[in-house]
């Protein structure tokens, strides 16, 4: 991307709302435009661990659900503003990705990935048998503003500002990232950790940070979700479909870029509404059969992702333009 | 008496985990691979047992060999369609790509078989039998003993056949054994084929006693990733002991503090054995 590219991206971002605010399902399509940024937020977050540093985590359900549960429980026990369960939420995600992590991360990267599905579903088990938690009901948050601080809006657009908001702080810290030593430390893991060692990458360290910032990016979208849906279950805050959604985007995408999570949002959030809305209920597994399919095609023929194919052609453009014009 | 009837059943249970996990963790001794749909063969299995008693009839044995030829051949197409690219790919990829056949093969099962908990048409074997007053269900029995014999075999062909050894010659050193003349490609397939048999046969013996559906591969994926872990990973020996073990504590658990904790205890057990012991019982990385 060009120094300024990102311009015009964000000024489409920003007048979105306002641009289908005249269409006849004004409401359906900034719904949809909220539930996109959320979507690329949860992947963003996924993204520092999964992509940056090459440890996919199958797990990160229970990251999103921490931050989801926490909001409402502080609701539904003391009547205290959802906002408040946030931060709350953000701890209890560090403190369970200490506890993951650190074991963990002395080991190769499948053996990550089992022991994040195995917790998750450890996590989802326990939460959909706890009567504190809500067991297999799920927790509700306020069913009308007692005041501003409750964030219940009717329209989406508020959230729709809200995520914006968000998704612009993660992906600052995400372009942060990418250039300070962290990055370069993330992505000489994901090269080959052996080699990083030897160079005097202190891994198991700087994985942990990765998994950390992930962590709490992710707890904040559950979060998010929580206090724009005003509901929360064990399968909608911690099933395994959660974290593969965003492993799916992210990887469609290109895990491992900034602008990667975003576009795989852009494309696949708007194409699960319109098979649930042509199919109905029916769809949902239909979704699912076909987020497979994607997920092996991208690992067999373009592990990089859409953004990564792009820049291949770009970049064949540009180095031998007489072989393209030949072509063409 | 009845604590020594929960024992029995646990460690009949637990042969069936072992006979799947022993595929699982071949294929990771061989190329350092987690299969995630190895739960899914599982799941395959107990369905192809079901087509089996559907349009064949006949018997456990039937099952079981429609399920091991049936996985088979799967195994060794998703070995050349899929996992022969992608083992060359970033690690992304190569849990990306057997993560995604899960998905797919789960929602498509869902699709085909419908969601709801099936049994098999006709019992081809019921009843039950007392053994030294401990009182036990015949098809239970049949498929526990049937699982241990057939991974007390599988180890047997991998130490004692010439296959076998080469099988564990491209496990051991890839390169050392393509110059002793071995393909590497095809042991691999071989031993995808014989991974996903395992598992297949694995499921056809569990579905003539108990009821399934397409959603259980999930939960039979993460009782192998614990058995693996627990056994050491590769070691065919270890995956049994750890299976027997695993089957042991979840009936134990399910019957001292009811049957929701049965895998939250192993789950526990999983992420214990995580901080204390990862390289497993008999491992020694």
């Amino acid at each position: 991307m060009t120094r300024w590219g990102w311009l015009p991206l964000a000024a489409a971002l920003l007048a979105y709302p306002w641009a289908v605010a005249g269409s006849d399902s004004a409401a359906f399509l900034q719904d949809m435009g909220a539930l996109v940024l959320l979507a690329a937020i949860s992947a963003a977050a996924w993204n520092i661990l999964g992509g940056y540093a090459g440890q996919i985590s199958v797990g990160h359900a229970m990251f999103f659900g921490a931050g989801a549960y926490m909001p409402l429980l502080v609701y539904q026990h003391w009547q205290m503003p959802p906002l408040l369960g946030v931060p709350l939420g953000i701890a209890v995600s560090l403190v369970v990705a200490l506890v993951v992590g650190f074991p963990t991360f002395r080991l190769s990267g499948h053996y990550f990935s089992m022991a994040t599905i195995a917790v998750a579903e450890l996590v989802r088990i326990v939460v959909g048998n706890w009567d504190f938690l809500g067991a297999a009901i799920g927790l509700q948050g306020p069913a009308r503003a007692r005041g501003w601080y409750d964030l219940i809006f009717r329209s989406a657009v508020p959230y729709y500002y809200i995520f914006l908001g968000v998704l612009a702080l993660l992906l600052l810290v995400a372009w942060q990232v990418q250039r300070s030593r962290l990055g370069y430390y993330l992505r000489a893991v994901r090269a080959g950790e052996r080699a990083a060692r030897s160079l005097g990458v202190p891994v198991r360290r700087y994985k942990l940070y990765a998994l950390m910032l992930s962590a709490g990016f992710t707890s904040l979208a559950g979060a998010l979700y929580a206090l724009k849906t005003g509901f929360v279950d064990p399968d909608s805050g911690l099933g395994i479909l959660v974290s593969v959604q965003m492993i799916i985007i992210a990887a469609l995408g290109g895990a491992g870029t900034l602008l990667g999570p975003l576009l795989g949002a852009m494309i696949l959030v708007p194409l699960q509404t319109a098979t649930n809305t042509w199919l109905g209920g029916s769809g949902s597994g239909l979704t699912y059969i076909v987020y497979g399919g994607v997920i092996m095609l991208i690992a067999r023929f373009e592990p990089g992702g859409l953004l990564e194919l792009w820049h291949r052609q770009v970049t064949a453009r540009l180095a031998r333009p007489g072989e393209v014009r030949h072509a063409a | 008496m009845i604590l020594l009837q929960v024992v029995v059943g646990g460690l009949l249970l637990g042969a069936l985990y072992a006979l799947f996990s022993s595929g699982l963790t071949l294929i990771w001794g061989m190329m350092n691979f987690i299969n995630f749909a190895h739960g899914e063969f599982v799941m395959l299995g107990m369905y192809a047992a079901l087509l089996a008693a559907a349009w064949i009839g006949g018997g456990p044995v039937v099952f079981g060999l429609t399920a091991a030829l049936g996985l088979f051949f799967l195994g060794v197409v998703v070995y050349f369609a899929l996992i022969r690219e992608v083992m060359r790919g970033p690690m992304l990829a190569q849990i990306l790509s057997t993560f995604g056949l899960a998905l797919l093969l789960r929602y498509a099962a869902f699709w085909v078989f419908s969601p709801n908990f099936v049994t098999l048409p006709h019992p081809a074997l019921a009843g039950t039998i007392s053994l030294a007053g401990i009182l036990l269900s015949i098809p239970q029995l049949v498929a526990g003993l049937a699982a241990a014999v057939l991974t007390i075999g599988m180890h047997l062909a991998l130490t004692r056949t010439a296959v076998g050894s080469q099988l564990l010659a491209v496990a051991e050193d890839r390169n050392a054994a393509m110059l002793m003349g071995i393909r590497p490609d095809r042991m691999q397939a071989l031993a995808w084929g014989l991974a996903a048999a395992s598992a297949g046969i694995a499921g056809a013996l569990m579905a003539i006693s108990f009821p399934f559906s397409p959603a259980v591969g999930e939960t039979f994926a993460l009782t192998a990733f614990v058995v693996v872990t627990l056994g050491g990973f590769g070691s065919v020996p270890g995956a049994m002991l750890a299976g027997l073990i695993v089957g042991l504590i979840q009936a134990l658990s399910a019957y001292w503090f009811g049957p929701i904790y049965k895998d939250v205890v192993v789950y526990g057990l999983f992420v214990a054995l995580l901080w204390l012991r990862p390289q497993g019982l008999l491992g020694t990385a």
